[in-house]
């Protein structure tokens, strides 16, 4: 997804509206696009608060930039210049990050990245598009950056489905188990495990890659009584908007994702998915205690 | 090219009296004043009719607690309404304790929480130049305190290595900065490549000659120094 961030952004520079800001990863990768719009491609070096401050300023004087790191260090660690040099301001920027959660596992617990989705999920009005698949990135992209001033955060993994749903912002029906049925929402790569863990459970399977704003006329539309989230990020970030969607209407949710715990541990994504219960296996234990409980 | 309108000074001392309403001000208010006078009197090229125009220069107060005399400057320009002084702080009022941009005219940035206006303001020039603006500077005050805050540093050390020379920082050093800036405040940014002037910052003459001793090829800083009250 990375690469198709690169050449998409790439492309997009030849507006002259758009800036990419860059806090030195990624940056051998957009070097080209340096070396053709030097003032538009900007690398301030490993200054993480300086990099959203000055995309603030850019967007002041009208241009709409990109901004682009590991997602610790572009959510967590600039959280207050995202609150206050973008949002105060009145002005948009639209972040891209990858990492999230643990697509490095065993770097440790410096850069992982559940919380990135929560936190942005504090603000008000932003965009957040979580791509399940490299051909998600560029519609993805075009629709967020071009023609608009408001924010958006993209959170890009090495995770990824098997097939493509670029048209996937508002609920797309992946498995239709009839009316009634319980509803399980899956939110970007974590499609395929969830399709597998209720391969013969009577649940309908739908799709977002866009878990804000959370398309939720279309919940209305398809939940019965029962829900189930699965965000590839902290659990519960999306329970919120779901309880508000279904406020009028008695239901169950079942909200799963990434543990809280800093489990100390380093490994490979996949076990870190096992870990949290976010494989097949572990989704499944979860669904079925959900769905048949016990007593 | 530069505006030479003074401001009154009893005009000035009457609309910040609007502004305090018998409350006490501290020093950080007072000792503001007069690079305040200088800059909207002297050197900044914005008024109240080109407060959209992309190519006025930029004022960003990084230091938002120094609001008062910030405000009646405002007001004594034309930027707002005098009636707004009455009320600062009210339920109704455009005027907090530290500036809105979206509720105040001529007002560049919100501010308050310190150490984000240098960024701001790096951004702001960078904007400008990749847009081909090459008359428009951006002046940022920042308080000798401010300077703690690290994010500072992040932007005086960028701003230095890419010689960005339409940028114009002015340190208000009126010595609160809880351990002090050994060497002056002035060296932090020398050492990354700005040019640099210190001056008494109640002394209007030298303080519009730093204001415009820049070079522009280099950002420049202005460290104006205050150590009275001011009253």
């Amino acid at each position: 997804m990375r690469e198709t961030f690169v050449t998409t952004a790439t492309e997009f520079l030849d507006d002259p509206r758009t800036a990419v800001v860059l806090a030195d990863i990624s940056a051998a990768a957009f070097a080209p696009a340096a070396a053709r719009h030097p003032e538009r491609v900007l690398n301030v070096g490993i200054r993480e608060q300086l990099m959203v401050g000055v995309a603030g300023g850019l967007a002041l004087t009208g241009l709409r930039p990109i901004v682009h790191s590991y997602a610790p260090f572009l959510v967590e660690r600039a959280y207050e210049q995202i609150k206050l040099d973008l949002d105060h301001q009145g002005v948009g920027a639209v972040l891209v990050s990858v990492g999230a959660s643990y697509d490095r596992a065993a770097a440790g617990r410096t850069h992982l990245a559940p919380a990135d989705v929560a936190l942005i999920d504090t603000l008000r009005d932003w965009t957040v598009h979580v791509p399940g698949h490299r051909d998600e990135v560029p519609g993805v992209l075009r629709e967020v950056v071009c023609g608009r001033q408001d924010s958006a955060y993209v959170r890009l993994s090495t995770q990824s489905n098997g097939s493509a749903y670029p048209d996937a912002g508002d609920l797309r029906v992946i498995r239709d188990a009839g009316p009634g049925a319980p509803l399980l929402v899956a939110v970007g790569p974590v499609l395929d495990r969830a399709l597998a863990a209720v391969a013969d459970r009577p649940v309908t399977v739908a799709y977002t890659h866009r878990p804000r704003p959370f398309d939720k006329a279309g919940l209305r539309a398809l939940a019965g009584t029962e829900v189930i989230l699965v965000e590839p990020y902290l659990a519960g970030t999306s329970a919120r908007v779901v309880g508000d969607a279904l406020a009028d209407r008695p239901h169950r949710l079942l909200a799963l994702g990434v543990g809280r715990a800093d489990l100390r541990r380093y490994g490979s994504p996949a076990d870190h998915d096992r870990w949290h219960g976010l494989d097949a296996a572990g989704l499944r234990r979860s669904i079925d205690a959900f769905l048949s409980p016990a007593g | 090219m530069t505006t030479t309108t003074a401001t009154d000074p009893a005009l000035l001392r009457a609309l910040l009296d609007r502004v305090r309403a018998g409350r006490d001000f501290g020093p950080n208010v007072y000792s503001t004043l007069d690079v305040l006078q200088v800059l909207y009197d002297r050197v900044l090229r914005i008024s109240p009719d080109t407060v959209d125009d992309p190519d006025r220069d930029r004022f960003l107060l990084s230091k938002g607690h120094a609001v008062a005399g910030y405000y009646a400057l405002l007001a004594a320009k034309g930027f707002i309404p005098v009636a707004w002084l009455d009320d600062q702080g009210g339920p109704d009022s455009r005027l907090g304790d530290h500036p809105d941009r979206l509720l105040v005219p001529g007002v560049e940035i919100g501010s308050g929480s310190l150490g984000h206006g240098l960024g701001l303001s790096v951004g702001t020039a960078l904007g400008l130049r990749a847009q081909g603006r090459p008359d428009p500077r951006v002046y940022v005050l920042l308080g000798d305190a401010e300077l703690d805050e690290g994010s500072n540093h992040e932007a005086i050390a960028y701003a230095g290595a890419t010689g960005l020379g339409n940028l114009t920082a002015v340190v208000l050093d009126n010595r609160s900065a809880s351990h002090g800036w050994p060497g002056g405040a002035a060296s932090r940014f020398t050492v990354n490549g700005w040019t640099a002037a210190t001056v008494d910052g109640r002394d209007h003459d030298a303080l519009h000659t730093a204001l415009t001793s820049h070079d522009h090829h280099r950002p420049h800083v202005v460290v104006a120094v205050v150590t009275d009250s001011g009253e």
